[in-house]
């Protein structure tokens, strides 16, 4: 396994999402809210603009944790998010990541999403098995 | 006003979701997840899987068909237009293959105010063919103003 250590950071993963991301998305996941893909729709309900679906974000810090394990889909035990400020399109979103607990294969790493000022994802636990 | 909390407890009948090659790929291409046993049979085969594999939050395309009615049933009274998906978990089990023949059942956990807000917690469960835990998601949908 990886030779962790409780507070090592994990790779950080950088992406910015293209302007058709959340239509790209939606066709993938099957969420065709028109917040996410209708930019005048999003307008007119108050939003700045369209906004990434919460869960794609989910997904960034999924794959940012499963780097542990060079992307191994059967390491990812758990994860668990809250979903906060909104993620918008064409702007760069990090994903970082601290070690919490190690437990003989079983590592806990805490894992944060953001875009600029707007906290993403927060208090997100992954647990892995590596 | 009082959230109306009747459907704590319900359950709604499973959904059937079969897996498929493409899915898991434009899945993985849209988070630009790399890794070859997403896109090859044979990466996926000398990797130690049956079939192509979906990355584990692939989750939310097999159990989404179960979680929508739910959310929708008149009996839950969500607001729907002032939802927001405030927390998501999984715990992963068996990894979904292609060919995989996933049911997921759903049932509403709690429906709780604080702070003006109400909180509506769904639990969805997901199985293989071979009856083999898949995952468990629990979803958070949070609704202003209620």
């Amino acid at each position: 396994m990886a030779d962790l250590n409780v507070g090592d950071q994990i790779a950080e993963l950088r992406v910015t999402p293209d302007k058709y991301l959340p239509h790209r998305y939606a066709g993938a996941s099957g969420d065709f809210n028109p917040i996410h893909i209708d930019d005048q729709f999003a307008k007119m309900v108050g939003l700045p603009r369209n906004i990434l679906h919460g869960l794609y974000s989910m997904g960034l810090v999924a794959k940012a944790n499963a780097a542990l394990a060079d992307g191994d889909p059967r390491a990812l035990k758990r994860l668990s998010v809250q979903m906060r400020g909104m993620g918008v399109p064409e702007e760069e979103i990090v994903v970082t990541g601290t070690v919490k607990s190690v437990e003989g294969d079983r590592v806990v790493v805490d894992t944060v999403a953001t875009q600029g000022e707007a906290t993403l994802i927060k208090n997100a636990e992954a647990e892995l098995e590596l | 006003m009082a959230l109306k909390t009747d459907a704590v407890g319900k359950e709604w009948p499973g959904t059937t979701y079969q897996v498929g090659r493409e899915k898991i790929k434009e899945y993985a291409s849209a988070l630009g997840i790399e890794n070859q046993v997403h896109f090859d049979v044979g990466e996926a085969h000398r990797a130690g899987f049956r079939d192509v594999v979906a990355p584990p939050m692939f989750a939310v395309v097999y159990s989404s068909p179960a979680i929508a009615p739910a959310i929708l049933d008149p009996e839950v009274e969500l607001n729907f237009a002032a939802m927001v998906h405030g927390g998501q978990e999984f715990e992963w089990d068996e990894p979904a293959c292609s060919g995989d023949e996933i049911t997921t059942s759903a049932k509403c956990l709690s429906i709780e105010e604080k702070d003006g807000k109400g909180f509506y917690v769904f639990e969805t469960n997901s199985v293989n063919q071979d009856g083999a835990q898949v995952a468990r998601g629990t979803w958070t949908l949070i609704v202003r103003g209620v």
